[in-house]
């Protein structure tokens, strides 16, 4: 298993990853979640060992391998960018890192058959690389990271040059492609959905820090803090600042709602809320929400969905329901906040009801 | 501006065309009306680039015609047809502060520089990219300078359309939601024709007013999002849109019914007369099936969490039925038993909605 410890990485004058450990569950299908830029690659590059840490150690199936050259370690890995031997067929890319373990060619032909199979590169096992698509050269780098006998697979967003749909049904393939193997996978995202669809574990990464790990369901429904449940929200999760007084909870002066719950041990004060996107439906909702009107900035429907931008107070909020809902931009019109799902969070961002 | 008329265009990359599939279009008549918003939809290979680059006059069609107006500029070159593309990704000068980079296109065309700079404004004003004008464009971020390249597009006011080619791809998801609402917000103050390629149906459907599938060289479906996914034309597009895509499932017909599970299936269409011989297939949208005490047996096999909604994978024999759920709605164990909702369950003989084919 693989576990990074006090993990610390500068690169001169910047900090690019600040104090951060986690610890991965063994032989689990791992998701870092987070925006371009909040420090993924750099994690991903400090457990294969393409970096070493400033401070801090890492750690992998009870051994510190801190300092230990990714070449001595039993790691493969996928990049955005991929990359595949120019000059070697399609079969030789996939097989490559079987010769370099001295595999019996039987046994190379029938594990690349499997895997060309299921990555629908059987087709085009004799061409070259040249001679493929984007997203069958991305496929190709993909097979043979799978092809590879790791411990430690890293996969930097390897679906996001690929098509939507061929990208959904990877997205499903891959977990079951590694549920019956040991290794441990790390997969790098940016997007919400495809980490949640993806199953298992999810670390949120903001700003050089992981701010929460856990299973994928609890991290988006239980967010720690603010950062995290921005990270894990597709579209925008809506915040707003709200004031506590007694049993009444205010977000402007005509629309309020009652402490319930938990909520009524919260100290008076301010707090912000978040409430994703579905949580807010054309009136009449589903009942029992709060109501608003307010003015119609966009409206979208994509077909099975609508999407709606509205003013509220001076802050953009997002509507998103099922079905077709037409509005006409600058319209009034009348949305309930299910408030029951709000999430409250304190001046410091922590979550702290909800 | 003006109507834009594509008219037989068929194109092949080979000098000598003999098999069907020698063509990367085949058969393309279609008509953009001035001022409107469309995409381009399909996957790679589909043809879609390919099309876009007849329309901007970087391909010259095999067969067939493009008219803008009245005017047939088949023959005319790229510079002449007054084209904005908006590419994958930033075209930005580095070097440049944003200012020049908007007004470059104008500088080029030798508009006097007060018009450049009462333009440039009105664009940066629309973009909100006012505070910027005069950072060098190298600082910004990917969302910052595929705003300017957007700008760049929209500067002149002389042009005819306005093309975007996956314009979205490097950004980020929680930026794409904001930079596609204003490119939508944009074309309804300006409402000047745009088409917008993708493979992203989120995107075009969200974009546009009317969206085009394209399919193997051909336009399969033209219709407005709603259209597209409650009565797909042919079962790519029942797939292609929605995520997940369209349940279709091999059925039998008798007496112009259909059947699954051995059980009759009823469905929004019927078939008068599949010949023989026909493949025939109900299409319906995991947001139309639901669990039910009778109707097709099947097993839950497994229920993946999408955030807002689970999507239930059942199967009945080998065949897949997805159910799309809410997010807190209970998902029967083991066994259970799927109702279709006849309104948006539909017939295809041969991939195309019976009675449709073209």
């Amino acid at each position: 298993m693989l576990e990074l410890k006090n993990v610390v990485r500068r690169v001169g004058a910047q900090t690019h990853i600040y104090e951060t450990s986690l610890a991965l569950r063994p032989g689990g299908f791992n998701i870092l979640l987070g925006t371009t830029l909040a420090g993924k690659t750099t994690l991903m590059q400090l457990m294969a060992g393409l970096v070493q840490p400033s401070a801090g150690q890492v750690w992998f199936g009870g051994r510190d391998v801190t300092g230990v050259p990714v070449q001595k370690r039993k790691v493969s890995m996928v990049f955005q960018q991929f990359i595949n031997y120019p000059n070697l067929s399609v079969y030789e890319n996939i097989a490559s890192p079987l010769r370099v373990a001295r595999m019996q060619e039987a046994e190379v032909r029938s594990r690349v058959g499997h895997i060309a199979e299921m990555l629908q590169l059987s087709p085009f096992l004799q061409r070259r690389p040249a001679a493929l698509s984007g997203g069958q050269q991305q496929r190709t780098a993909l097979a043979r990271a799978l092809a590879k006998d790791a411990d430690l697979v890293l996969l930097d967003e390897p679906l996001a040059n690929l098509d939507y749909k061929l990208r959904e049904g990877l997205r499903e393939e891959l977990p079951r492609l590694f549920a019956d193997r040991s290794c441990t996978v790390v997969y790098a995202t940016s997007d919400p959905g495809e980490a949640l669809l993806l199953g298992g574990y999810t670390a949120t990464v903001h700003e050089g820090r992981v701010t929460q790990y856990g299973p994928n369901g609890s991290v988006y429904r239980e967010p720690v803090d603010l950062a995290t449940a921005r990270v894990f929200s597709d579209p925008p999760i809506n915040m707003a600042q709200v004031m506590k007084n007694g049993q009444c909870i205010r977000l402007s002066e005509r629309v309020s709602w009652s402490a319930e719950g938990k909520l009524r041990d919260l100290p008076d004060g301010e707090y912000t809320i978040g409430l994703r996107p579905h949580h807010v439906l054309p009136a009449p909702g589903k009942g029992g929400g709060v109501q608003v009107d307010c003015k119609v900035l966009i409206a979208e429907i994509s077909g099975s969905e609508s999407v709606v931008h509205f003013d509220l107070g001076g802050m953009t909020w997002v509507s998103l329901s099922h079905g077709v809902h037409v509005f006409k931009v600058g319209q009034s019109a009348r949305f309930e906040l299910d408030v029951a799902h709000c999430l409250y969070f304190a001046s410091g961002g922590t979550r702290v009801a909800g | 501006m003006a109507k834009i008329r594509l008219e037989q265009l068929r194109h092949s990359y080979l000098a000598k065309p003999a098999r069907e599939a020698d063509w990367a279009l085949k058969q393309v008549d279609l008509q953009w009306n001035d001022g409107g918003a469309y995409a381009l939809l399909g996957p790679s290979g589909c043809g879609k680039t390919t099309l876009l680059n007849i329309v901007s006059g970087l391909l010259r069609p095999t067969t067939g015609r493009i008219r803008f107006g009245d005017e047939d500029v088949t023959d005319s070159p790229p510079d002449r047809r007054n084209i904005a593309q908006v590419f994958q990704f930033p075209v930005v000068y580095d070097t440049m502060s944003v200012y020049d980079n908007l007004a470059f296109p104008l500088r080029n065309r030798g508009v006097p520089e007060a018009q450049v700079d009462s333009r440039v404004r009105e664009i940066a004003a629309l973009l909100d990219l006012e505070a910027m004008l005069p950072q060098r464009a190298a600082g910004l971020t990917a969302d910052g300078k595929q705003k300017i390249s957007l700008g760049r597009g929209l500067v002149r006011s002389d042009v005819n359309v306005i093309m975007f080619d996956e314009p979205l791809t490097v950004i980020d998801p929680h930026l794409k939601w904001r930079l596609r609402s204003q490119l939508k917000e944009l074309h309804q103050r300006i409402g000047m024709t745009m088409i917008y390629v993708t493979h992203d149906q989120t995107e075009a459907m969200t974009f546009a007013d009317r969206v085009v599938v394209m399919h193997e060289g051909t336009v399969v479906q033209v219709g407005t999002p709603v259209e597209l996914f409650e009565r797909p034309r042919h079962t790519f597009v029942g797939h292609f849109i929605g995520s997940p895509g369209m349940n279709i499932l091999p059925c039998e017909v008798e007496h112009g019914v259909a059947r699954f599970a051995g059980l009759p299936v009823p469905t929004f269409n019927s078939s008068s007369g599949a010949a023989a011989g026909s493949r025939t297939e109900i299409g319906v949208r995991p947001e139309f099936v639901r669990f039910a005490d009778q109707g097709i047996p099947v097993r839950v096999v497994r229920v993946a969490d999408a955030g807002r909604h689970q999507i239930v994978e059942t199967r009945h024999g080998d065949a897949v039925i997805r159910v799309l759920l809410d997010e807190h709605d209970p998902v029967p164990q083991y066994q259970a038993h799927l109702g279709f909702d006849p309104a948006f369950t539909h017939l295809y003989v041969d991939g195309w909605l019976a009675g449709e084919a073209p």
